[in-house]
């Protein structure tokens, strides 16, 4: 039986693809066997943070229509074994996703995999409904600003209401928050929120931290999960989160400003 | 002028009507001036609108045989108190001759089987309230209708989500977060900070108050009585509050 996690966030481009992206492959990469769906029908942009824009043959849709099954539509992932993904559909609209159809194709993934991540679109209509309805696990991505955090919030209530969890009386969804795109020294500045205000306004449990990283731009127009780079920060910060998520303890790393040594204070700090 | 001008029969200015009211009694177990005071003061304290203009009766049954009341001076107090003595019930001949003097008439002694039957005696001045709020809606023997159902939240009240306590009090246990909707008949309570909206009293009740430990609201109102965000941030603002509504004013006070 098949745990299934959202990645949802309510605001737009705070990270949920990346997040997506970095999650499933790193669930994969511990050996779990996992499926990320794209539920961004007609913006979709999963398949080119994973690098399969060019083997796409079917898509969600063509699944839920009965176009085509799901051995058709799945892409394997050419880098982490264990790893599929399932494309959205660029032609047609959210419209297509039909209860009863995303339910189906949720029940067939649940037979052979561990992990469903479901990587919701922006906003709170009907695909991010969709994506978030059959939810066992919610992480809420959530960058450390105003705006971010009220539509987390409201993400959060819509979560608490209108899942098929809230609506059947079970055990309420499990939330996560995943702080991304945080930089230290402008919380320190007092430019931006920090971990405890948005703590302290969302009232949810702190996932993980991402910083700031150059290093999410290259990874998304390569086409590898960001998750790969051990060598970058953001992708070390996955990383915990990934154990975090799975029970292991794990302190929090890049939220404070770090020191610079006397020859970074001599020759300029590189990021 | 004849008399027929003068004489038509005038409209008649009453008519003879018997009836039942139920009215609030004051069971004398002793009297003595400070005593009297002090403990009349903290129950009109407790529910001053309910007290204000509230005519009572002075019950003399449980007074021992030789005790003395002036009257006089328990009609000052209570009408200082904003009640207003009307009658005393049994009490010897010269309590009742007593009682005469000071402009009180005398009811008959209160049967043995009446006061078993009576309400139970309170031990709270709010407990006190309400059971002649009851009375006087239905005759004395039939139990008080129940009492005002309150709604208890304990998960945080989420930006969007709107909770109604629908005849009664709204308790929440979490924190409200600011384009949140909390709306109740009567009173709002929240445990928490409160960021969104909270309007207590929407059907008109006066009386009803807002407590919150953190104001960070975006609006409060009482009974239509509001005010916004800009207009709360004074001393007062993030701290333990007590809202309630004065002559039309919201009066935001610390806890």
């Amino acid at each position: 039986m098949a745990e299934i996690i959202v990645v949802t966030s309510g605001k737009g481009g705070v990270g949920k693809t990346t997040t997506s992206a970095a999650v499933g492959t790193g669930l994969a990469l511990r050996g779990h066997r996992t499926v990320i769906i794209d539920f961004d029908i007609g913006l979709r942009n999963l398949d080119l943070i994973m690098n399969c824009e060019r083997r796409v043959v079917y898509d969600f849709v063509n699944v839920i229509n009965g176009e085509a099954n799901l051995n058709q539509a799945l892409i394997k992932d050419k880098r982490v074994e264990n790893l599929f993904i399932l494309p959205a559909s660029q032609t047609r609209d959210k419209d297509a996703l039909t209860m009863e159809g995303v339910q189906r194709v949720l029940e067939e993934l649940s037979q052979t995999f561990n992990y469903i991540v479901c990587d919701s679109p922006a906003g709170i209509e009907h695909g991010a409904l969709m994506a978030l309805y059959f939810a066992d696990r919610a992480i809420i991505v959530t960058n450390p600003e105003v705006s971010s955090v009220r539509d987390s919030d409201r993400i959060l209530g819509i979560l608490s209401s209108k899942s098929r969890r809230a609506e059947t009386g079970k055990d309420p969804v499990r939330e996560h928050l995943l702080i991304t795109r945080y930089s230290p020294e402008r919380v320190a500045n007092g430019e931006m929120l920090s971990i405890a205000d948005i703590e302290d306004i969302l009232s949810v449990p702190l996932l993980g931290v991402i910083p700031e990283s150059k290093s999410v731009l290259r990874a998304s127009n390569e086409g590898v999960p960001v998750i790969h780079d051990q060598d970058s920060d953001a992708g070390q910060a996955y990383s915990d989160a990934i154990g975090r998520f799975l029970g292991e303890e794990r302190a929090l790393r890049f939220t404070t400003v770090a020191k610079k040594g006397l020859l970074q204070r001599m020759f300029g700090g590189r990021e | 002028m004849t008399q027929e001008q003068i004489n038509f029969p005038p409209e008649k200015c009453f008519h003879i009507k018997g009836g039942r009211i139920s009215v609030t009694t004051l069971e004398l177990t002793h009297y003595d001036y400070r005593g009297f005071n002090d403990q009349l003061s903290q129950a009109v304290g407790a529910a001053p609108q309910l007290f204000e203009q509230m005519p009572i009766v002075l019950g003399l049954e449980k007074l021992a045989p030789e005790a003395f009341v002036d009257f006089i001076e328990i009609c000052q107090i209570c009408q200082f108190h904003g009640l207003t003595p009307v009658a005393i019930r049994g009490g010897t001949p010269e309590l009742q001759t007593a009682a005469a003097v000071a402009g009180l008439t005398s009811l008959p002694a209160q049967s043995r089987r009446a006061a078993r039957n009576a309400e139970p005696e309170a031990e709270t001045p709010q407990v006190e309230a309400i059971a002649p709020r009851a009375e006087a809606q239905s005759a004395p023997q039939e139990a008080p209708p129940p009492a005002r159902s309150s709604r208890l939240i304990t998960t945080p009240v989420r930006s969007g989500q709107q909770v109604y306590a629908q005849g009664g009090d709204l308790i929440v246990m979490a924190p409200v977060s600011a384009g949140a909707e909390i709306l109740a008949d009567g009173h709002i309570h929240v445990y928490g900070p409160l960021r969104g909206r909270a309007l207590a009293g929407i059907q008109g009740d006066t009386d009803a108050r807002i407590f919150c430990q953190s104001l960070e609201a975006e609006l409060v109102s009482i009974a239509g009585h509001y005010r916004i965000n800009e207009d709360l941030r004074g001393g007062l603002w993030r701290s333990a509050v007590r809202i309630g509504l004065s002559n039309d004013q919201l009066q935001i006070e610390a806890l």
